[in-house]
């Protein structure tokens, strides 16, 4: 078991170090102005870092991705469910969907500015409006699988409508509810940025749209990875735990 | 605990696509007396889970009437039911599957007493999935029993299990519902384990299921664990 965990930590490790050095072959090869270093990249980094820059664009880039993804899950979880156990509430609501699905995240954020100004409300509802389709898409699968026998349990033994959220819907749809949390996350920081490029005066999305103006790629790269690495930190930290305490009753 | 009267006149299946309607159940009526294990045999497909299904309230699209008698009424009726499959939730350890059905401000001591009588008492914390199937239904059987119900329904709780783990699981039924005594609606399609359980045998007709004869058991309680003894009396009788 330890033997396996060192195994699998080496080879993620050997991952790393090979994606370090093709980088630094890449920036030999195509030159340091098209892509910098590593070691360039990680001093541009490390320079934003300590004068608290980096710090601040990230902070308010991660409130505006939480708050977006909040509203995004709770939308999107009631409307899922309601979707997976009631046959005319999907009658009703699968037409929005598919729009809302095939609709451009540009489109929703133009309007948004263009309805509410260049307000932080533009930005979550813009950004709500996008991943509210797929967290809805996956929690309709998730409640249209849901085991009618433990449903049927739970209402022999008089669970009422609470207890059986908590104790039978809620742990069957846990997979489901981490699976949306997860691809959630990496959709909507993507967004996020684009959203903030586009009429906003802070957050990583902002920056690389200035760096962009000056050719900057160090700071650009600088940027993305230190969001990626917050994402990463949430993935490892949260997420997974998580998932972990969600599925420990398997074998 | 509390006696039951059934009445159904008709239960009818919605006829499926090009399917006809189905026909369950057809002016079918017996009653339970408080206390009394009574066992419903018939052939499968006769409607015997439905029946089951009528009585705990699940399905209430038929004609007619179930009425329970004796209890604090019919809102307040506690109903056990044990499943033909366990029905455990495999996110809970066996004691939280069993402490989880518990009425609020009942005593939780009924659920390590249960376990004792299951022989459950060192997997109170294993989860269902790392169960034998023998064990996960003794578990449903203590969860069924765990809320004292004035009426437990059972639903072939011991098929699919080998001959000798079934024979032992029935005589710990018997055993749990001397010591808390109960109103027993089973089902089964086996004519022994209807005779080594029941007081009395409501024998259904093939489908629509329909009583066709009620026997008196008298088979001695003492002598039920005594396969002969029920062998003799099921040759004779049924």
């Amino acid at each position: 078991m330890r033997s396996s965990g060192l195994r699998s930590f080496g080879i993620r490790f050997a991952s790393f170090a090979v994606l370090i050095v093709l980088w630094q072959l890449g920036s030999l090869v195509l030159g340091h102005r098209k892509l910098p270093s590593p070691a360039t990249v990680a001093a541009v980094m490390s320079g934003e870092f300590a004068d608290g820059t980096l710090l601040f664009h990230v902070g308010v880039t991660l409130l505006r991705v939480a708050a977006s993804f909040v509203v995004a899950m709770a939308i999107g979880i009631v409307m899922g469910v309601a979707m997976g156990r009631l046959p005319n509430v999907n009658l009703f609501l699968d037409g929005w969907l598919v729009v809302l699905l095939t609709f451009p995240a540009l489109v929703t954020t133009v309007l948004c500015y263009l309805w509410f100004g260049f307000t932080e409300a533009a930005v979550i509802t813009a950004v709500a409006i996008n991943k509210i389709p797929t967290v809805a898409v996956t929690m309709r699968e998730g409640a249209r699988a849901l085991n009618r026998d433990n449903l049927e349990m739970a209402a022999v033994f008089r669970f009422g409508p609470l207890k059986t959220l908590r104790h039978v819907i809620l742990p069957e749809l846990a997979p489901f509810l981490i699976a949306a949390a997860r691809s959630g996350l990496a959709l909507i920081w993507k967004i996020v940025l684009v959203v903030e490029l586009l009429g906003r005066s802070n957050g990583v999305g902002f920056q690389i749209y200035t760096f962009f103006s000056f050719f900057d790629v160090p700071s650009i790269l600088a940027y993305t990875i230190a969001f990626v690495v917050v994402i990463q930190l949430i993935e490892f930290g949260i997420l997974r735990p998580l998932d972990r305490h969600a599925t420990r009753w398997r074998r | 605990m509390s006696g039951v009267i059934v009445n159904i006149a008709l239960k009818q299946f919605p006829a499926v696509g090009q399917a006809p309607p189905v026909t369950a159940l057809k002016n079918l009526q017996f009653a339970l007396s408080p206390g009394e294990f009574v066992c419903v045999l018939g052939p499968s497909g006769c409607g015997k889970t439905t029946l089951l299904n009528i009585v705990a309230g699940l399905d209430r699209d038929y004609r007619g009437q179930v009425r329970m008698a004796g209890s604090a009424g019919e809102a307040k009726r506690v109903l056990g039911y044990v499943f033909q499959t366990p029905r455990l939730l495999p996110w809970r350890t066996v004691a939280e599957n069993i402490r989880l059905v518990l009425r609020p401000g009942q005593d939780t001591r009924i659920v390590d007493d249960l376990l004792s009588m299951t022989g459950l008492s060192e997997f109170r914390n294993t989860y269902p999935e790392r169960l034998s199937v023998g064990m996960s239904r003794r578990v449903a059987l203590a969860r069924a029993f765990s809320v004292e119900p004035d009426l437990l329904l059972m639903d072939e709780p011991f098929v699919s299990l080998d001959e000798a783990t079934a024979q032992r699981l029935r005589l710990m039924l018997l055993d749990i519902w001397r010591r808390r005594p109960t109103t027993v609606l089973f089902v089964t399609h086996d004519t022994r384990e209807a005779a080594m359980l029941a007081d009395r045998i409501v024998q259904l007709s093939s489908s629509p299921g329909c009583v066709e004869s009620i026997l008196a058991v008298d088979i001695p309680r003492a002598q039920r664990n005594d396969t002969s003894a029920v062998e003799a009396w099921r040759n004779r009788t049924i």
